[in-house]
């Protein structure tokens, strides 16, 4: 199936040359809209209903913020995406699907066939705020940085616990020293006033790094 | 390195007969204890396929395989602990059946043996307080599988004294272990973290965000952890998962720590995970993890 890519800013999950985005073709029966303003550039498009799917690009809103929302029955060809993404880091080869609760199947194998044909994993969600893996890591990661300042143990021993215990890649330290406190708080926060739950409310060091970065300071 | 004392480790389910397997498998002569004693002669059972498969992987030769296992002695009779140097508990989380448990191997063991619990939730100096000996006594928490897992959380206890808490910890390595130090806190720090996390992915399935298997394959492929949270909670057990949430809960009144409605659903009908076949996923093979 051929795919189209519009371009509608800076794009998190494909800042860089990508073989989906190289294999695009002018025309195709999937729409694939990337960047920050890929939402204005979803309104836009003229003849939503040719397409088998569109796939808008998203940050941390939700997909409805685009598509309309009503009666728990919305849904059609319309979905939402994202590469999981850390901070700075680079992207992850995980590609979140998000679809509504009457969004056709055929719309979801077809975003799962192209993002596979492309190297990439997916995981389809429905639409809710921080999706699947922002859900579940940021609690964790507010939760590390609270039993840092408790002196639960050092930062050392907790990464190497959670690598050793858990097969863990990186423990939640170092995988926070690495892609950015500031934008954990970034994350975490969106997530904090969307949810209202205080297990996603910036942790003291991410609060700290976030107020740091405001005044230019690394 | 220590000489090669008697290792004791009461209760044979999945963690203790893994920790015996470590202990017999690093040359100590190892006696496992369990008041049913069916269990605990199934659980050499266990052992000998678990090393045969050791066998099978060029890890270890026959020989070394029958000798290993020659080491460990099951019994029901808690006075074998008597010749015990270190005795490691890995019983029901329950504060007053291991504080009983404790109380009486107190009775049969010489003074200078060193307790440990396993309790993955419970505080070592509460448990320790029951013991009759609370100055040696520490916290040695094996990551499951036992046979497998390399980490062991160490905690001393309010009254440990420092040298026996060295002494625990030079067991710890000579069990070609690699031990970490934690505070006396409620989780330490595996459980600290994993329970909620597993929890907020129950609560995930409750909302409808995502189905089970989709949720593990987000995980993976966004961390690059080797298992998702479901498949995780099925290994461990969602029994055994409801038990460390009131466990964990009821120290921390943490609202990620209380157990979700959806699992105490599961235990109800019997989706216990892989060991009856089906929890969150399903599954044909629930023989002992690795070789």
């Amino acid at each position: 199936m051929t795919h189209r890519v519009i371009e509608g800013g800076v794009s998190r999950s494909f800042p860089e040359a990508h073989s989906l985005l190289q294999s695009a073709s002018a025309d195709g029966a999937i729409a694939v809209i990337i960047g920050d303003k890929a939402g204005e550039h979803f309104a836009a498009l003229p003849n939503k209903d040719k397409y088998t799917a569109i796939l808008v690009e998203l940050g941390t809103e939700c997909l409805g913020e685009h598509t309309g929302e009503g009666r728990g029955e919305e849904g059609g060809n319309v979905l939402g995406f994202a590469r999981f993404r850390m901070g700075d880091a680079a992207p992850s080869n995980l590609v979140e699907i998000v679809r509504q609760p009457c969004t056709d199947d055929g719309a979801v194998a077809a975003a799962r066939a192209l993002f596979e044909k492309h190297g990439l994993k997916t995981a389809v969600c429905a639409d809710f705020p921080g999706r699947i893996v922002d859900r579940l890591v940021r609690p964790y990661l507010n939760a590390a940085l609270g039993r840092l300042d408790a002196k639960l143990a050092t930062a050392a021993d907790m990464d190497l616990t959670l690598r050793l215990g858990l097969g863990y890649p990186e423990g939640p330290i170092e995988l926070l020293n690495r892609s950015g406190l500031a934008a954990h708080h970034d994350v975490t926060q969106a997530l904090y006033v969307a949810l209202g739950n205080p297990a996603y409310a910036p942790a003291r060091r991410a609060q700290v790094a976030k107020a740091r970065q405001l005044k230019g300071q690394s | 390195m220590t000489s090669k004392i008697a290792i004791g480790v009461v209760g044979s389910g999945t963690m203790g007969t893994g920790i015996a397997i470590v202990a017999a498998r690093a040359g100590f002569p190892t006696i496992l204890l369990d008041l049913d004693k069916a269990r605990a002669e199934a659980a050499i059972g266990q052992m000998q396929a678990f090393f045969a498969k050791s066998v099978q992987r060029g890890k270890m030769t026959q020989i070394e395989a029958d000798e290993t296992v020659a080491r460990v002695t099951a019994t029901d009779d808690m006075a074998a602990m008597a010749k015990a140097g270190l005795v490691i508990e890995a019983v029901f989380e329950d504060l007053d059946v291991k504080g009983k448990l404790f109380s009486a191997l107190d009775k049969v063991c010489p003074p200078e043996t060193i307790f440990a619990s396993n309790t993955s939730t419970l505080s070592i100096t509460e448990i320790a307080a029951r013991s009759g000996r609370d100055d040696r006594f520490v916290g040695m928490h094996f990551c499951l599988p036992a046979q497998l897992m390399k980490l062991v959380e160490m905690s001393p206890g309010v009254n440990t004294t420092p040298d026996v808490f060295d002494r625990a910890w030079q067991i710890c390595l000579d069990l070609g272990q690699k031990p970490v130090k934690t505070q006396d806190a409620p989780g330490f720090i595996l459980n600290y973290f994993l329970v909620p996390f597993n929890n907020d992915a129950i609560r995930l399935v409750e909302e409808g965000v995502a189905e089970p298997a989709e949720i593990d394959k987000a995980i993976k492929g966004a961390m690059g952890y080797a298992m998702g949270p479901m498949e995780l909670l099925d290994l461990v057990g969602l029994d055994t998962q409801v038990l460390l949430c009131e466990a964990l809960y009821g120290v921390t009144n943490e609202q990620r720590a209380s157990c979700p409605p959806l699992l105490r659903r599961m235990v109800a009908a019997r989706r216990l995970g892989r060991k009856t076949s089906r929890g969150f996923l399903s599954y044909e093979n629930a023989a002992i993890f690795g070789a």
